[in-house]
């Protein structure tokens, strides 16, 4: 089979790169203000609630809730245009924060998939070894 | 009703010029945006010099950006905006230039817009969207597929889980937009030379039996892409008075923005920010807009603007937009009276029609005319409604 490489995450980028480190070994993680408490996603240096520069990163669980979805039955770019449909959506983490991601796993996207269903990471390892992408599968 | 509203009379807009044509060849956006420019200062009987403002996304690529355009255009303004933010980057511009006029700084302010995207074959829906240096925002994004018709049906989903509505609801809004397109010469040539496989009115049947691009969103929920442009001429009340047309004032402007966060309720809008500010402003509820251009890129975004602006309440669009309410004969709320981005013009932003469709309902100049209208409501909406987007309201009437 013969597939274009998805478009992956590109460096030097320091805001996100220690999440993206993370997933070579397989690990969710999230950073938390130790000023504010809150938990700013998509990670930055700063915390985007308080503007803060203390920020701890946690490892998440990696378990969640779809928040919502649709399935591309159309994309243009190479990498994506043979995969058929797929599905593109939002996924509530326990810990309080949410990721755009994939849902993977089922037999029929069009129809196995619903807002609040419970879902669990599945790592997919990228060629080049540098990251791993978190896809999302029902528990 | 003479007199309701804010009495403000800084600024209005005398010109106004729609691109003719959908689909060009051999022209550029620069260009697209020069000939609208002398076109809509012909229509408010200004000449090019008057000009001394100039508002600019800076879509015209290199020798169009804030730097260049007014080198391109030949123009020497005292004020050089390049407010981009998407789509709504004209409501937003024509917000500063009521604000810089009325503080003295200039007096013919100057917007243009000019596109290519069709012919350009930018696949600006359906192609995977992928930044070109690295970025935070993109480490997070791209790799996932995420195409723009995705991100606003995320939104749809979520609107149809949350309130229960249904794509029947939403194709509502496409039937009244098409209805208006039919009746405006432009939009049907555009149609044609899009290559709409059918190009008159359509039913609710026929949007959801149109092919599913992005679930929930069907083909015929979604704008078309097309090339073209426009311009607006923005003038202060001393300048206005002598202009050819009658003025249409702007009463009202707000600014907003809304991105992705993990706390955030998709189906609300930065509509819900701007839209209060510029109907406070104003002195206006939504009850006294006769007639409402809102940003359609697709069906979605008109469904949650309308609720966010306060037409109905939250959740309660599907219902509202349906029973022929849009309509610009028989409806209480006519809307997107041109043919909007679904049927007439869309070449990648739509937020300058906006005020060009809206200025002509003010001056009687429309192809779906309402009667009347002395309030019209330009609501822009740029960017990604399921992540990072801008929402500018503009509240225009005519003496």
């Amino acid at each position: 089979m013969n597939t274009t490489q998805r478009p992956l995450p590109r460096f030097p980028e320091p805001d996100t790169q220690p999440f993206w480190e993370a997933t070579r070994e397989h690990r969710l993680t999230y950073p938390v203000c130790l000023d504010c408490g809150r938990i700013t996603f998509y990670p930055r240096r700063h915390c985007m609630h308080c503007g803060g520069r203390r920020l701890e990163w946690r490892e998440s669980k990696g378990e969640g809730t779809i928040y919502s979805y649709s399935v591309v039955r159309q994309n243009r770019h190479p990498a994506f245009k043979d995969l058929g449909a797929y599905a593109i959506a939002y996924v509530d983490l326990d810990e309080g924060f949410r990721m755009l991601t994939n849902i993977v796993g089922v037999a029929d996207p069009t129809r196995d998939l619903r807002i609040g269903q419970r879902v669990r990471v599945r790592w997919e390892d990228q060629p080049g070894g540098q990251v791993s992408l978190p896809m999302f599968e029902p528990i | 009703m003479p007199g309701k509203g804010s009495q403000r009379r800084d600024a209005a807009i005398v010109g106004i010029y729609e691109y003719p044509l959908r689909k060009v060849e051999g022209i550029t956006a620069l260009q697209i945006k020069a000939e609208c420019a002398r076109a809509a200062l012909d229509d408010a009987g200004l000449s090019w010099q008057d000009v001394d403002a100039v508002y600019d996304c800076g879509e015209g690529g290199e020798s169009g950006s804030g730097l260049a355009i007014s080198e391109y255009l030949g123009l020497s303004p005292r004020v050089i905006d390049t407010t981009s933010v998407g789509g709504s980057s004209y409501e937003f511009q024509a917000a500063h230039a009521l604000r810089d006029i009325a503080a003295g700084k200039c007096r013919v302010a100057l917007l243009t817009y000019g596109s290519t995207a069709r012919a350009d074959a930018r696949a600006i829906g359906t192609g995977g969207r992928v930044s070109s240096a690295p970025s935070p925002f993109g480490n997070m994004e791209d790799p996932w597929g995420m195409t723009l018709v995705a991100n606003y049906a995320l939104v749809a989903q979520r609107h149809m889980y949350q309130y229960g509505t249904t794509s029947e609801q939403l194709a509502e809004i496409a039937v009244a937009t098409r209805a208006h397109a039919v009746r405006n010469p432009q939009a049907v040539r555009a149609m044609e030379d899009l290559g709409f496989v059918g190009t008159g009115e359509i039913t609710v049947r026929d949007v959801v039996e149109s092919r599913m691009i992005a679930d929930p969103l069907h083909l015929l929920d979604c704008c078309m892409i097309s090339d073209g442009g426009g311009a607006v001429v923005i003038a202060s009340r001393d300048v206005a008075r002598g202009t050819r047309k009658p003025p249409v004032w702007i009463l009202g402007t707000g600014e907003a923005t809304r991105y992705f966060a993990s706390d955030r309720d998709i189906t609300r809008s930065a509509a819900e920010l701007s839209g209060p500010q510029a109907f406070g402003e104003a002195g206006l509820t939504p009850a006294d807009v006769d007639i409402a251009m809102i940003y359609d890129s697709f069906t979605i975004t008109v469904l949650v603007c309308l609720e966010d602006l306060g037409f109905c309440k939250k959740g309660e669009g599907g219902a509202f937009v349906q029973g022929g309410r849009l309509r610009w004969d028989t409806g209480s709320l006519p809307l997107n009276t041109d043919g909007g981005g679904l049927s007439s013009n869309h070449p990648g932003m739509r937020g300058i029609f906006l005020l060009i469709e809206a200025t002509r309902q003010l001056r009687g100049e429309s192809t779906s005319q309402v009667k009347d209208a002395r309030i019209a409501l330009a609501h822009g909406n740029g960017g990604m409604l399921g992540s990072r987007h801008s929402g500018g309201t503009v509240l225009l009437a005519r003496d």
